[in-house]
């Protein structure tokens, strides 16, 4: 058995990494203008949280997080992307989305923003506990936070929307993982249970809109407005 | 016992409903177990009036009474809706759908469960597992009559609220994190009170924000609230009773049950939070009220109002003003059903949803027009019905409480909605008759319906039963500290 110091930083920079790319798909779903790579991106992002989850779990020696972990990739990389590809038909993931609200340097500047932003906020918060993890972790997952919600507001097709909204819950329970890793385990899974639900629930409304409307660019509905 | 068989029921009934035998089947069935659900609530409610919690699986599943009123509020309208709703199918193009009804019914059976299990479980996580479903069973609820507005309002509603939902659950993950910093105790609305003082209050503050915006945006708070005169125009009428009565109604009781948690940490000034955006709310949708071109968005938006209302009024702190908040939550959810139900049976008799397009109602459908006439005095508050004695105590509570501009504010705001709503329906139901060729008959069920709903409309407004007084006051009692 090694040195515990030396896993326990080894840990830390795998997280770290873990953490850095988990930003970077954040990122990559505000800009990316293909609806597949949208779906692949936050499969990846899906597959980064769990390993975090697996990290941190490692750490404490906590089986709670390894399922935690197991749950993550079993739903959320393999589960909400059939779904997602079996309520909705094929020809939508093939399409680009041209136009944004705003255009991509723009968003992306503003995205940077917003990830500044959450750093700020959860300074703060970080001298609450001391856990080794929580300093990277907290701002991490409120920025995915921020930047899901982002996304959801400049994305004009239904499909990244949708992937705007899970990609939020990734946000919020990748700090759970470094800030309260003993949630009880009925509540991750029936957290679990509900993305499914709002993949399974939001396709079937994108697949009904498509038939009805003939669109997709749920952006670009506004029939109910005041005048 | 009570709350495990009011989880049951809805589920037996969803489960009933798929059986393919005859159209009436769904409808009856449905019917029998929301008055089921309402028998039980009020034994509940019973129980808890004495000011014990009903405990069925501890730290799990049990109600004090704040939990009781709010149960009992669900299974009132959930009642006279499923009555609605018979007649209003029946009279609705999909009379010959027998699949699309029963799909209703499933809808509707689940999406009151998800209502029901908010107030009854106490662990923070589940409830807002809870909250969440509410908005995912009730989205085809919404795009029910598949046109490209309801769908559109559908999508709105959908996103919008999940987008919030995800901002309340990382509000709930971080006062998990101060409650387990702070030392052990069961993560339930009752541990967290306990537990409160020994949080830092700067978790405590930056929950309550995420958890304000989050379940902010489902209430209908201003600014998130644009989803909801959409998605509450756009429902079939007895899911609209159902959205705008209730449905708000427990996600509002999911922000004020923060409210003594956060007393603990003055420096957060939580009243203050909730004085805000109450105004907030209350102001834009007054004056957004005077424009609408819809008697249903009309409705929709005075529930905007009346959200912001029972923010304020809790936020000014005293204790009777905690009192006259729940005596609102009471008093708003009984009346706005009564009102989509008085707002669908208009749709039915003229099948038109355009204000202007409405003139002289009382001629063509006198029963009909007296319903949406009771039902506007009534929202908007004037005597003797529930809604005003309500406001009524509400400012008076808040110049008791020494908050003289809030309240001044509060009722130029109210009387503003009060001019609004009256002004239109004045327009609707008298007049020269014009030429509405469209529209069907109203079905009996409706009647009965509006007839059930209109009960405590009335008789609140003009006396309180003491079981439901003792109630109120212990609710307020537990939103202090």
């Amino acid at each position: 058995m090694s040195d515990p110091n030396t896993t326990l930083s080894t840990l830390i920079k795998l997280n770290d990494l873990a953490g850095g790319l988990f930003l970077l798909t954040a990122f990559g779903l505000v800009a990316m203008r293909q609806v597949l790579a949208s779906l692949n991106l936050f499969i990846l992002q899906s597959l980064l949280l769990a390993a975090s989850a697996f990290f941190v779990g490692y750490q404490h020696g906590s089986v709670h997080l390894y399922t935690v972990a197991v749950i993550t990739l079993v739903t959320k990389s393999l589960l909400i992307p059939w779904l997602l590809r079996r309520t909705i038909g094929e020809e939508i993931y093939a399409r680009r989305e041209i136009l944004q609200v705003l255009n991509i340097p723009t968003s992306l500047l503003i995205a940077v923003g917003i990830a500044i932003f959450a750093f700020f906020l959860s300074s703060p918060l970080l001298s609450a506990s001391g856990k080794p993890f929580v300093k990277f972790n907290l701002p991490i997952g409120i920025a995915g936070l921020f930047l899901g919600a982002y996304a959801v507001m400049v994305r004009r097709e239904a499909v990244p929307q949708v992937i705007g909204i899970l990609s939020m819950e990734n946000g919020a329970f990748f700090s759970t993982v470094a800030i309260s890793p003993d949630l009880p385990l009925i509540a991750e899974l029936a957290a679990a249970f509900d993305v499914l639900i709002i993949a399974f629930v939001m396709g079937l409304l994108t697949r009904r809109i498509h038939q009805r409307v003939g669109t997709t660019a749920v952006g670009q509905m506004a029939s109910l407005k005041e005048e | 016992m009570e709350l495990i068989y009011i989880l049951m029921i809805p589920v037996l009934v969803a489960g009933l409903s798929l059986i393919p035998i005859g159209k009436m089947f769904a409808p009856v069935i449905t019917i029998m177990g929301t008055l089921m659900i309402l028998i039980f609530s009020i034994r509940v409610s019973f129980r808890a009036v004495s000011g014990t919690e009903v405990v069925a699986l501890k730290n799990w599943i049990s109600s004090d009474s704040l939990g009781a009123l709010i149960l009992l509020l669900v299974s009132f309208v959930g009642f006279t809706a499923a009555i609605f709703s018979w007649g209003y199918l029946e009279r609705t193009a999909v009379v010959n759908n027998p699949g699309k009804i029963r799909r209703y019914y499933i809808l509707y059976n689940l999406f009151l469960l998800s209502m029901l299990v908010v107030p009854i479980l106490s662990h923070v996580a589940i409830v807002w597992i809870a909250v969440e479903l509410t908005t995912l069973l009730s989205v085809f609820l919404v795009s029910f009559e598949s046109t490209p507005e309801a769908l559109e309002a559908a999508w709105k509603y959908g996103v919008l609220t999940c987008l919030g939902a995800a901002f309340a659950l990382m509000g709930v993950l971080i006062l998990y994190w101060g409650m387990s910093i702070s030392g052990k105790g069961p993560f339930t609305w009752q541990g967290l009170v306990t537990a409160s003082s020994s949080i830092s209050p700067m978790l405590l503050k930056t929950s309550f924000l995420f958890i304000l915006i989050g379940f902010g945006t489902k209430a209908g708070l201003v600014p998130l609230h644009t989803w909801l005169p959409d998605a509450h125009s756009q429902a079939p009428s007895p899911v609209c009773a159902l959205l705008s009565g209730i449905e708000t109604t427990t996600v509002l009781y999911a922000i004020l049950r923060l409210l003594p948690i956060l007393r603990a940490a003055p420096s957060i000034q939580v009243e203050a939070w909730f004085m805000v955006f109450g105004l907030l709310s209350v102001g834009t949708a007054a004056f957004l009220l005077i424009q609408v071109k819809d008697y249903k968005r009309l409705f929709a938006f005075s529930t905007v109002e009346h959200m912001g209302i029972i923010l304020v009024a809790a936020g000014l702190g005293s204790s009777a003003a905690q009192y006259s908040a729940t005596f609102q939550m009471i008093s708003h959810a009984v009346t706005k059903s009564f009102c989509f139900f008085a707002a669908g049976s208009t749709l039915l008799s003229v099948g038109t949803r355009n204000i202007t397009a409405i003139r002289g109602l009382i001629r063509k459908s006198p029963v009909v027009a007296v319903a949406l006439m009771i039902g506007g005095l009534a929202i908007a508050g004037a005597p003797p019905f529930a809604v005003f004695l309500s406001e009524f105590s509400i400012l008076k509570a808040g110049m008791a409480s020494g908050h003289y501009l809030v309240t001044s504010l509060l009722t130029l705001f109210i009387v503003i909605a009060f001019c609004g709503i009256l002004f239109h329906i004045n327009r609707m139901v008298f007049g020269k008759p014009t030429d509405l060729a469209g529209g069907t008959t109203m079905a009996t069920t409706n009647i009965v319906a509006m007839g059930l709903a209109i009960i405590p409309v009335i008789l609140l407004g003009l006396y309180l039963p003491d079981p439901l007084c003792e109630l109120l006051r212990f609710a307020a009692a537990s939103l202090g500290r």
